[in-house]
């Protein structure tokens, strides 16, 4: 055997494990979804043979669409929201001392981590009417009593920018922390406002992590289903959350599925248009 | 004036970001079965409730066993990919990392029933190892970008010098290269023991009605109603959570290893 193919097989059986792993557990159920997507509902099993439209045909439902547009909607202003506070968060952690900066990104990587199941239950609790926020509104004088702050859409939004404002931070963190801080300085010296500084160094610079930050925060809003599920008002609920009560409770794997592809395609499209949009206002 | 601003902007935040978590632990140590902030007689009696149920000890071992394989299957995933685009720039191996990325970007709910679909279709469904081995494959992205970073960090004249004293293959592997890369892995294998301990619907979803995590029972509960030991689990993940991040901290370089500047 020549000395090339014996590294050859070497690496073939290095990476063996990994592509069964890869190819089995994340390409082969990708055309499968595709597959039953195209299939008939069984009420007994998965799905029956034969390949129909009708899934995809009832994408077409008004109550679809709305939720489709819930959806995107609540990804926008969630993206919005969280890189507009997660940008200057993230520039303040990089200009910290090295310990209260450990403190924060552990402080943040602690939120992160921590389920969403969880955070929506601590949200429940904080906009109830027996402890929540409301308790505190009433002694500032903004409210005349207690009450419930959900089911809102506030109450979704709120949770949801909590859940994503640490991944805009660690989006953020690498590029804003090797900011050559040097070049803002010979900007200003150079006579330039602070804000003149700000757009032609900065904003250049960071421009494209700053809408990569964006796009994950609409594809983690797209895909969450408790948040909405537990804050929010059944009529506005998203198409996350349709999907799963499509799945669980209606037993239907192929509509489940069409509505996952369609889902898929239109956060592909979210997010090709908005990196469209960067790339547009650069030439 | 500006340091003012930038002092109440960061104390907003912190707020934010810490109020839940007080409320509930806050919540956790009353004493009666009602919800009071803060708490009035604090106890810690749904803590003994919490260690004394064998339902929900049995969520949060289950929860601990699924994210301890799921870490370890992940990096077993991870390490030979990160090796053979570091050891012998492997396309293959680039377009595996690729698919890594694309599976931890894609919207959770269109995972979940991806790998419902994919359990029930081979006939598997409801078993502890859909639950690990999902995890496994959606967090790879992680530890491959960790134990990548490793390998990036190492010094070639020093691989150089292990040859030129005659060390073999396996020597230098041993003793230049596992020191290095080490601590990147553990790190790799934290992150996902702690996202897959948190994670909900794709653990509901493959396997949730015989697999019970503890994620999943808090959320079964929180449809019959408040109870002060869902507030207890939340406690400890989120303790565990700290004190698995500022392990990474003591034992790596925690801003470096999130992609900042490296210690000044």
């Amino acid at each position: 055997m020549t000395a090339v193919s014996a590294s050859r097989l070497r690496l073939g059986l290095l990476l063996s494990w990994p592509i069964v792993a890869l190819a089995g557990l994340g390409a082969v159920p990708f055309v499968l979804l595709l597959r039953i997507s195209l299939g008939q509902r069984d009420p007994n099993g998965m799905y029956l043979p034969g390949i129909t439209l009708n899934s995809y045909g009832a994408l077409g439902e008004p109550e679809l669409l709305g939720a489709l547009l819930d959806s995107i909607q609540l990804a926008v202003i969630v993206g919005a929201i969280s890189v507009g506070l997660g940008f200057p968060l993230t520039w303040l952690i990089a200009r910290m001392r090295r310990r209260l900066q450990v403190a924060w990104l552990i402080f943040l990587l602690a939120t992160l981590s921590l389920s969403d199941v969880l955070i929506a239950f601590s949200w429940q609790v904080m906009l109830s009417k027996r402890i929540g926020l409301s308790n505190l509104f009433v002694a500032l004088g903004l409210m005349d009593g207690p009450e419930s702050l959900t089911p809102s859409a506030g109450a979704v939004i709120a949770c949801l920018v909590y859940l994503v404002l640490p991944f805009t931070v660690l989006t953020l963190f690498p590029v804003l922390s090797r900011l050559d801080r040097d070049l803002i300085e010979a900007a200003r010296t150079l006579g330039a406002s602070p804000l003149k500084a700000f757009a032609s160094v900065v904003v250049p610079m960071t421009k494209g992590p700053a809408m990569i930050a964006f796009v994950m925060a609409m594809v983690l809003t797209v895909g969450a289903y408790v948040p909405p599920l537990v804050l929010g008002r059944p009529q506005s609920w998203p198409m996350a959350v349709l999907i799963g009560s499509t799945a669980l409770a209606g037993h239907d794997l192929p509509r489940a599925s069409a509505m996952s592809v369609f889902l898929l395609a239109a956060t592909v499209l979210l997010a090709v248009g908005a990196f469209q949009a960067t790339r547009m206002r650069k030439s | 004036m500006k340091a003012a601003g930038k002092i109440v902007f960061l104390t907003v935040l912190a707020i934010f970001m810490a109020a839940p978590l007080v409320v509930v632990a806050g919540v956790s140590f009353n004493s009666t079965q009602r919800m009071n902030f803060p708490p009035q007689n604090p106890s810690l009696v749904w803590y003994e409730t919490f260690f004394g149920d064998p339902a929900w000890m049995s969520a949060f071992s289950l929860s601990l066993i699924v994210a301890v394989l799921a870490a370890l299957a992940s990096v077993s995933i991870a390490l030979p990919i990160a090796y053979a685009i570091w050891k012998y720039k492997s396309r293959l191996a680039l377009v595996l990392e690729s698919l890594a990325r694309i599976s931890f970007l894609l919207p959770s709910i269109v995972l979940s029933i991806v790998f419902l679909v994919f359990w029930s279709w081979i006939g598997h469904f409801g078993r502890i190892e859909d639950t690990i081995l999902s995890h496994a494959v959606v967090f790879v992205a992680l530890p491959l970008a960790t134990i990548g970073m490793g390998f990036r960090s190492i010094d070639m004249a020093l691989v150089e010098a292990a040859r030129t004293m005659g060390a073999r293959e396996s020597d230098v592997l041993r003793t230049v290269i596992r020191p290095i890369v080490l601590p990147y892995i553990v790190s790799g294998l934290v992150f996902v023991f702690i996202l897959s301990l948190n994670e909900y619907i794709i653990a509901y979803m493959v396997a949730g009605f015989e697999v019970e995590t503890l994620p999943i029972k808090v959320f079964n509960n929180l449809r019959m109603g408040f109870q002060p030991t869902m507030c207890v689990g939340a406690v400890l993940f989120m303790a565990l959570g700290v004190v698995a991040f500022s392990a990474v901290a003591v034992i790596g370089d925690l801003p470096k290893l999130l992609g900042g500047a490296s210690r000044r």
